[in-house]
């Protein structure tokens, strides 16, 4: 009997074993949902499959009475569309001042520490002071999820661009690079893959700053979805909604590692 | 014609003394090998004439000039490891040089002006025989390999002064006879004057025309900090300079 460290399954029993999280957690929904609509027809905790199937294929595939829009492809678009602006901005403000301050010893030392300070303000705590400053609007919630992310990301890229090994500097200067030169020749193109790397780890903390502001103050978007219905107990929404976030987030980071091992084949996977 | 000059040069780094009273005179084209226990400022002096360290008294001249307080392009460096940049493909490492050189604003050269610099870059390649490796990246090389193409970037730009810090250390005994052939061959081709660091006592005999032995002439067994190494060895080679 070979020891637990060196038994490992096949490919086919890899993928059965990965799904059985899923399918154990499907089939404890299915048992209970079974068993408290037979106490209780009425029951809205936990719905049957047809009830979600109905509800949501109304939210997708009929107008709304009130809007006339299609509202799951509404709420989506939306949210898509904030969650992408909010992390291009963070990822351009991550990149490009995380850069200087690993690259400028004088940036370094002068707003190093105040990137720090600021990346410690809790994001949501401060909501109140953008709604305030800034409106309801669609910009609140576009900078509250740039106020979460951009500060993380420009001190990893600014640690990342640290980390870039001396000889390397070094050996651009020998090259005749000036700054300038060794920043787009040297440093940036290192630091595209990194950026990816950061982007990916921020996706979770995007979609949670986003949930919150729709929560506050919006009139379409996923999380204004689920918290506008939950006064319902409508959970036949809330769960298919919460799926499809989920989905949607594991498809961002899929696409950004594709992206990342296809247009970087130099950098190793982190 | 590259001359460098040394006098009375100090090196310390708060109480500790890790160069004294070094003198030398290194004319042009030499070959020059440096050897010494770890800590006697071998590679401190290396850094020195890299332009990463500045001497704390003395003078230290290149061309009756002092020396500049950063790296430059008329002194290459090759690293026992990490000096090769992983995001471009072999060629596109040695054309480094030469874009970073003509193109100043952006970096990369375009038309005509790239092509000429491929075609030396390729030459170069050939002559350290890596040309079929040009599309490959730095990772993909094996660590001789990886050496070669290090020495080639450097050089390239043909800098008056190539600084080697125990550029073969890591390497495998058996390839190291077609590396000292390579950076022979590369040091009468360019006709600039070489410094090497190693820890190879028969390596720097064969290589060099000029050897340095660094030592500590005096120790202070309560203070080992208190006295710096100096040159104690000073012997002109026969080398191998041709032409």
């Amino acid at each position: 009997m070979r020891r637990l460290i060196n038994q490992r399954p096949g490919r086919g029993a890899a993928v059965a074993l990965s799904m059985l999280p899923f399918i154990l957690i499907v089939c404890v929904y299915l048992y209970y949902s079974h068993a408290r609509l037979v106490d209780n027809p009425g029951d809205k905790l936990l719905p049957a499959p047809s009830t979600i199937a109905s509800t949501m294929h109304e939210y997708a595939f009929e107008e709304d009475e009130r809007t006339g829009d299609y509202l799951f492809w509404t709420d989506t678009w939306a949210s898509l569309k904030r969650l992408a602006t909010g992390l291009l901005v963070s990822a351009v403000i991550g990149l490009s001042v995380g850069l200087a301050i690993g690259v400028l010893p004088y940036l370094r030392v002068t707003i190093a520490p105040f990137v720090a300070a600021l990346s410690l303000i809790p994001p949501l705590a401060i909501l109140p002071i953008l709604f305030i400053a800034v409106g309801l609007g669609e910009l609140a919630k576009v900078t509250l999820i740039i106020i979460g992310v951009a500060p993380l990301i420009v001190r990893d890229l600014a640690m990342r661009t640290a980390e870039l090994p001396s000889e390397q500097i070094i050996k651009a200067q020998t090259l005749g690079a000036s700054t300038w030169q060794l920043v787009i020749r040297v440093v940036l193109p290192q630091m595209w893959p990194r950026l990816i790397d950061a982007l990916r780890l921020s996706l979770g903390s995007a979609w949670l700053f986003l949930i919150a502001a729709e929560a506050i103050a919006s009139t379409e978007g996923l999380g204004y979805r689920i918290f506008l219905v939950r006064r319902y107990l409508a959970m036949d929404v809330i769960l298919p909604y919460v799926a499809w976030i989920t989905l949607l987030s594991f498809t961002m980071d899929w696409l950004l590692r594709v992206l990342r091992s296809k247009a970087f084949p130099w950098a190793a996977p982190q | 014609m590259t001359q460098i000059t040394v006098k009375h040069l100090w090196k310390e780094f708060g109480n500790q003394v890790v160069l004294e009273n070094v003198n030398l005179h290194v004319g042009d084209h030499e070959f020059v090998t440096i050897v010494g226990a770890s800590g006697c400022g071998k590679t401190t002096f290396l850094k020195m004439l890299l332009g990463i360290e500045s001497p704390s008294r003395g003078t230290f001249l290149i061309d009756g000039e002092p020396l500049p307080s950063e790296p430059g392009p008329d002194r290459g460096i090759v690293f026992q490891r990490y000096s090769l940049f992983p995001h471009l493909t072999v060629i596109k490492n040695l054309l480094l040089g030469l874009e970073l050189r003509d193109a100043r604003a952006v970096g990369r050269l375009f038309g005509m002006a790239r092509r000429r610099a491929l075609d030396k870059a390729h030459e170069l390649l050939d002559a350290i025989g890596l040309g079929g490796a040009a599309d490959k990246y730095p990772a993909q090389l094996s660590g001789g390999m990886q050496q070669r193409l290090s020495i080639a970037q450097s050089v390239i730009c043909e800098p008056k002064i190539l600084l080697l810090d125990e550029p073969f250390g890591a390497l495998d005994p058996g390839i190291t006879a077609d590396m000292h052939a390579l950076i022979l061959k590369l040091w009468n081709m360019n006709k600039m004057t070489i410094f090497m660091v190693t820890h190879d006592l028969q390596e720097s005999f064969a290589l060099g025309t000029r050897l340095l032995v660094f030592d500590k002439t005096r120790v202070d067994p309560q203070a080992p900090e208190a006295f710096g190494a100096t040159i104690t060895f000073n012997i002109p080679l026969k080398g191998h300079r041709s032409g």
